[in-house]
């Protein structure tokens, strides 16, 4: 019953996508020697948002991709955002955890920042609502850029002519009255041009092409939406797909080996934030804290071990997996989740286990499926710089 | 909106609990305890209907709910005084549930204490859960309140006693809602004429705090969302200037106030139950009691359960809501409405509306 719904859901879906990508073909795509037929890159995104006081311009986009690499802005002159982001690693890193300056580790793995527009929150805790707010965090981090505070930052910026002349054209603002959000900015709009769909899936679900994915992609999607329960948290839309709910769960990864510690570290959490604490500082400096997951936001006990559900998109490409980096494969992946939140099957789940998290019940076959299915989610490229609505 | 000063009453910070870091600092705590020794917490588990399948297999979902409401409760800070547990700890009152649950809430920091549901009782009438968590209804005072435990989930003697052939059919026949062959709970004489000599010794200006399992006031025959005897309970409280009766079963926020009662019902760590408008599809003349919450979304099974931790300031009954994957809700006596409400979704224009169901 439930499956017919579906069925019928994806009809209509591919239906409904046909007329509009007729539409949508009629713009210019950009060139690219990759592209698919439809040669629409932003095939299965919704529109992009962009806020108000930031709208884009491709001056303040070269601006932001020139700080995005730029390596002075760390305490030893080696750490960038593509350090961790890098571009020919599909702005990840490829390491369990980060490193940062001084060959100093963090706790939790390098999320992608393809399509980190979309997101709702940023972080793997969601401790800022956006690029903007996200791209401040790491340069003053004691493990990552590791700067003593923003002015070094505008230092820098202050006493490059370069730099200088380009802040006053795109912001027309004086040496003087430049802050670290105008910096922030600029690394958000190039962020922002970082967007790209049209994966396999996406020119089979919403372009109804039914020779997109193989038939063993086709096999793993039925699971995805089915017996594996992923699209509850990975969602997908009627007209595109962003492959996250942007909620945080409690899905059994790091807690669980923390588990027997969590009231005194709950308890000496809130006491050193209360005491004036940094969440970021102390969650990236402290293994074991960083596994209190959202609790260290939001203080909410329902939250504790709770981590934003990332997108699935160009998953192939960003391994290790989830946010301490802890498995290695998405095979891995898809046992932990069918063995209900445990990396072995029968050991114990944690206390705070999330209520959508369950065993599967699914065989290795039906496992390798979901994974083949993974894999229908890599872009064919990165989408070009758009301009999409504003969002308020 | 809200009009309770916050620092006075919310002694332990609200939706997060635990959340001292929250809007709360240490010190503010510290110092709301100071203000009045009559201020103090305590935690209510409720229903939470372990259920064997069989061998050492258990239902999980519902050994999961358990589970973390005992895990959320340990790390309240700071410590409630004690926990209650609000009943139906067991699905068909076996010893292999209420076992196997005991086990669970053994995990409890600090004092326990137990209130009898239908589900523990029917299978021995309470023999084996006596032997676990002591008596079916007894009393105790605590930092001046006066604390009444009451078996509200009784019947009808010739229904227990010459109805049913077997135990277990009794038990199966009392646990089906909408059940004709069913029977209204009680208190019955026996518990009323104790509370009436246990409440005899009492001041009357002394808070009374009521606990059972059914709601101690008429909602829904059909779900035995009712207490047949409940007027003759009502009437019992009513010499008492500030009296709470707080209630499980039945699996959903619920408050009311009738005369000097306020009413407050707990969630269950289980399932929750649909509003009875929502089931019953026809048109019906239910009490408007409530601010229906959001409904679950199924695929997390926490969702729309949880568990409470209840502050008792100034002898009335402030019920704070942990719902996993829902936001919390509380439920505050208003000191100038004289009644418990809800303090986000009192008004209308800020409630969630609920889903329609199809």
């Amino acid at each position: 019953m439930r499956y017919t719904l579906l069925l019928t859901l994806i009809l209509t879906a591919l239906f409904t996508y046909r007329e509009a990508s007729t539409a949508a073909s009629t713009k210019p795509a950009a060139a690219n020697p990759q592209s698919v037929p439809d040669k629409n890159n932003l095939l299965g995104l919704p529109p992009l948002p962009i806020p108000a006081n930031n709208p884009q311009t491709p001056a303040k986009i070269a601006l932001g991709d020139k700080l995005f690499h730029d390596k002075r802005f760390s305490i030893d002159g080696t750490v960038s955002c593509s350090k961790c982001h890098d571009d020919k690693q599909a702005f990840t890193d490829g390491l369990p955890v980060s490193t940062g300056h001084h060959g100093l580790t963090g706790t939790r793995n390098a999320p992608t920042v393809l399509n980190a527009a979309f997101n709702a929150s940023q972080f793997w805790d969601g401790r800022e609502p956006d690029l903007e707010g996200q791209a401040k965090q790491p340069l003053i981090n004691p493990v990552e850029h590791g700067l003593t505070n923003h002015k070094q930052v505008l230092e820098i910026v202050r006493t490059d002519p370069d730099y200088l002349a380009t802040f006053q054209t795109v912001f027309d603002v004086s040496a003087k009255k430049l802050t670290i959000d105008h910096v922030a900015k600029a690394i958000a709009s190039f962020e922002r041009t970082l967007i790209t769909g049209n994966a396999p899936f996406d020119r089979y679900y919403f372009n109804g092409q039914s020779d997109a994915m193989t038939a063993a992609q086709i096999r793993g999607f039925e699971l995805f939406a089915g017996q594996g329960r992923c699209v509850s948290c990975h969602s997908i839309e009627q007209d595109h797909a962003l492959f996250t709910d942007g909620r945080f769960h409690n899905i059994g990864i790091g807690i669980t080996q923390v588990r027997q510690d969590i009231p005194r570290l709950a308890h000496a959490f809130l006491e050193a934030k209360n005491k004036g604490g940094q969440v970021d500082t102390m969650v990236l400096t402290d293994k074991k804290s960083s596994e209190l997951g959202r609790f260290a936001v939001t203080d909410e006990l329902s939250q504790i071990g709770a981590f934003k559900t990332p997108t699935l998109r160009n998953i192939e490409l960003t391994a290790p997996y989830m946010h301490d980096g802890s498995l290695l494969t998405l095979k891995e992946v898809m046992v932990h989740y069918n063995n209900g939140g445990v990396n072995k099957a029968g050991d114990p789940v944690n206390d705070f286990l999330s209520g959508g998290i369950r065993p599967l019940n699914l065989t290795d076959a039906q496992l390798d499926d979901l994974v083949a299915f993974m894999k229908a989610l890599t872009s064919s490229k990165y989408a070009s710089p758009i301009t999409a609505q504003a969002a308020n | 909106m809200n009009v309770i000063n916050n620092s006075r009453r919310n002694f332990i910070k609200t939706a997060g609990a635990l959340a001292i870091g929250g809007t709360l600092p240490i010190s503010l705590v510290e110092l709301a305890f100071a203000d009045s020794s009559q201020n103090f917490s305590f935690a209510y588990i409720s229903d939470a209907h372990i259920q064997h399948i069989k061998d050492n297999r258990f239902v999980r979902n519902w050994d999961r709910g358990l589970i973390r409401a005992v895990a959320e409760t340990n790390l309240l800070l700071p410590k409630p005084d004690f926990v209650m547990f609000g009943g139906d700890l067991a699905q068909l009152g076996s010893k292999a549930e209420l076992d196997h649950g005991a086990q669970i809430l053994s995990a409890l920091h600090g004092d326990v204490r137990y209130v009898m549901g239908e589900h523990d009782y029917y299978l021995d009438l309470g023999e084996y859960w006596e032997k676990l968590f002591g008596p079916q209804y007894y009393s105790f005072d605590h930092k001046g309140v006066h604390f009444v435990v009451l078996n509200s989930i009784r019947t009808y003697d010739d229904w227990t006693f010459k109805r049913w052939p077997t135990a277990e059919q009794r038990m199966l026949e009392m646990a089906g809602l909408d059940n004709p062959n069913s029977s209204p709970f009680m208190v019955g004489e026996e518990q009323r004429l104790w509370l009436e000599k246990d409440l005899d010794k009492v001041d009357k200006n002394t808070p009374v705090v009521v606990f059972s399992h059914s709601p101690l006031q008429k909602i829904y025959k059909g779900w035995n969302f009712w207490t047949e005897d409940a007027d003759q309970i009502q009437a019992l409280l009513k010499p008492f200037k500030k009296v709470s009766v707080i209630y499980g079963h039945v699996h959903q926020i619920q408050y009311n106030q009738i005369g000097n009662i306020s009413f407050n019902s707990v969630m269950a760590t289980a399932w929750p139950w649909p509003y009875p408008q929502s089931y019953a599809q026809a048109e019906q003349y239910l009490p408007k009691l409530t601010v229906p919450m959001n409904r679950a979304d199924p695929f997390f099974e926490r969702d729309a359960t949880g568990w409470q931790f209840i502050n008792i300031a100034n002898g009335n009954a402030d019920l704070n809501f942990t719902l996993s994957d829902n936001t919390g809700r509380i439920v505050r006596y208003n000191d100038k409405q004289k009644r418990p409400e809800d303090t986000l979704y009192q008004d209308e224009q800020t409630r969630i509306i609920p889903q329609t169901h199809y």
